[in-house]
């Protein structure tokens, strides 16, 4: 019984660990050493056709979530389940059903890009024609030039030829624009919207906040080992607050604005002489603060106001203001 | 880019099979083996080099007791040298690169079982092992005048018993084994004890009777002694189901020191 396969969700992950072991896998380790726990307890679901990305700063655990739904690995607690399986005990099941770009190489450096996919082709169910995959990423002309010759941004797109190979239902990338020119990143985008538009399943790490903005459908910011927020790129950012920052004009102190409830002002922040204001209401606190400076008849120094952005959640997280 | 056709294929595409994914596997090895000069050259020459230089070393040697010529001395280390330094050693110089070069962590991220890995990059490897030791019978047996195998079932079982023994014990060496360049100094034990020990050089029954019986247990040595009946027509059923137990149990242990210690990625 293939129940995940009449569910919505392709992949489910519940209470998902993951501990490397004692520092050098098995060799001696410093006293108290218990390894270190890379991914801390998270929960997710990726519906069928839908984009979802892993963003994080490094060291989150995004790959070291993403090897556990590839199934290179057995989680140390919880469960994951691609296409209704684990991907780890049923391999045989799961594996032709997906296609897997890891963060790093493991190209056979003296083979040619043609004669790569060639071989990942043979093991690979209903590949597609290795000319056919390597028009798709641009590297036509560079099909007879052996591996180790490729830029880093030329290996990357083969790796994405060869994720993409068999037509996967279920893809998974990670950090697929890494090392990448802008023109090369923008069309690896385009092709990832493409696959997405036909069906196909895309669990994405990067720590491009544009990436994860222009593509996703949904995200989870992961930081240390756990996720700190997830949901549209709407949600993930209407949680959190606008801000208005300027400087304070001498002799002027938090305390001389009008009062913050009135302008609608959740909280503050003060750098120096650098007053940061959040709001949930952007219009109304950026009018109260502006019309009470023309009645003092001042000038706001390095005046700024902008909406929430992922960005801003982003760092607020990675900053660890964010503790849940 | 252009994109014709990129989705999800229909579900009724066909399966791969172990044998198309092991012939994609071992073709792309074969095509790297080719292009790595030096390690083809060892594969090919080595066990040639080798031979040369203990001619006359054998030919000095006591051989009445055992009833061995000089050919039927040598012919049979030969072949013991090209599965130590044909296929021991190049097998684990490949799949410490293949390693190190995370080949191994992508290809389990495919379709290919474990088992399939393995056996696909030691393949090419094998095969022209095999190559050589036909070679060896047919054209170092013209040579050294030395006729063909009396009892080539014998022959023939001791040079695949040996072949799995060294691929497994190739693989359990990438267990110690940093790089590529490491491999060459990892691997010496196993070919010295194995050259020594195993009767390559010299027939075991040069030894005093308590040190033979010692070094029959070494994991080559029922290999080797196969070989040696195989050529010239001798070993009763006793000792041949001897020498087939102690070649399992070893091939045994390979493998379990290869599901117990090998690793697919390198440490970080």
């Amino acid at each position: 019984m293939n129940i995940g396969d009449f569910g919505a969700n392709v992949i489910d992950v519940t209470g998902l660990r993951r501990r490397y072991g004692p520092s050098g896998g098995g060799r001696k380790s410093k006293k108290g050493d218990a390894g270190y726990e890379a991914v801390r307890g998270i929960d997710f679901s990726v519906a069928r056709g839908e984009l979802f990305a892993l963003l994080g700063t490094n060291g989150a655990g995004k790959t070291s979530t993403v090897e556990l739904l590839e199934g290179l690995a057995a989680p140390t607690g919880g469960k994951v389940r691609v296409l209704g399986h684990d991907p780890y005990a049923e391999r045989a099941r799961v594996r032709p059903r997906v296609g897997v770009m890891l963060q790093e190489g493991g190209f056979p450096s003296d083979l040619t890009a043609a004669e790569a996919v060639r071989m990942w082709a043979g093991t690979t169910s209903g590949a597609r024609p290795v000319d056919e995959a390597l028009e798709m990423v641009g590297l036509t002309r560079r099909r007879d030039v052996r591996i180790k010759m490729l830029s880093g941004g030329e290996r990357r797109r083969l790796d994405l030829a060869m994720a993409t190979l068999g037509r996967p239902e279920v893809l998974f990338l990670d950090e697929p624009t890494t090392g990448l020119d802008t023109e090369a990143r923008h069309a690896t985008w385009e092709l990832i919207r493409e696959l997405r538009a036909d069906g196909t399943t895309v669990v994405l790490t990067t720590h491009y906040l544009e990436e994860a903005e222009g593509l996703a459908d949904r995200l989870a910011i992961m930081h240390r080992g756990r996720i700190a927020t997830t949901g549209t790129v709407a949600e993930v950012v209407a949680s959190h607050p606008a801000q208005i920052s300027f400087e304070l004009p001498d002799g002027f102190l938090a305390g001389d604005l009008p009062p913050f409830p009135e302008l609608g002002v959740d909280g503050h922040e003060t750098v120096g002489r650098t007053i940061r204001l959040l709001t949930s209401d952007l219009q109304r606190a950026a009018t109260g603060v502006l019309l009470w400076a023309r009645d003092k008849g001042i000038e706001l120094q390095g005046l700024d106001a902008r909406s929430a952005s992922l960005e801003e959640a982003f760092l607020r997280i990675a900053k660890g203001l964010e503790d849940k | 880019m252009s994109v014709t056709d990129i989705g999800t294929r229909p579900a009724a595409a066909a399966r791969t099979g172990t044998r198309d994914r092991l012939t994609a596997l071992a073709r792309a090895e074969l095509t790297l083996l080719g292009r790595n000069k030096t390690t083809l050259f060892m594969a090919l020459l080595m066990p040639l080099i080798m031979a040369f230089a203990l001619h006359r070393a054998v030919a000095e040697m006591p051989l009445e007791k055992s009833g061995l010529s000089v050919g039927t001395a040598l012919l049979p280390g030969t072949i013991g040298f090209v599965l130590v330094f044909a296929v021991y050693s190049t097998v684990t110089g490949a799949l410490v690169t293949r390693r190190e070069e995370l080949v191994l962590k992508r290809l389990r991220c495919g379709e290919l079982t474990d088992r399939e890995i393995l056996a696909g990059t030691a393949l090419p490897t094998v095969l022209i092992g095999l190559v050589q030791c036909v070679l060896l019978v047919i054209v170092g047996g013209l040579a050294l005048k030395v006729d063909l195998p009396r009892a080539p079932h014998l022959l023939l079982l001791g040079v695949l018993l040996g072949m799995v023994i060294v691929v497994a014990m190739a693989a359990a060496s990438t267990a110690i084994t940093k790089s590529a360049e490491a491999a060459s100094l990892t691997t010496l034990p196993f070919v010295f004890i194995s050259m020594a020990g195993s009767g390559m050089i010299a027939p075991l029954d040069i030894f005093p009777d308590r040190v033979a019986a010692v070094l029959e247990l070494l994991p080559l040595s029922p290999v080797m002694g196969l070989v040696r009946d195989g050529w010239i027509g001798e070993g009763d059923l006793t000792d041949t189901l001897k020498r087939l137990v102690i070649a399992l149990a070893w091939a045994g242990i390979a493998v379990f020191a290869v599901r117990r210690w090998f690793r697919w990625e390198p440490r970080h």
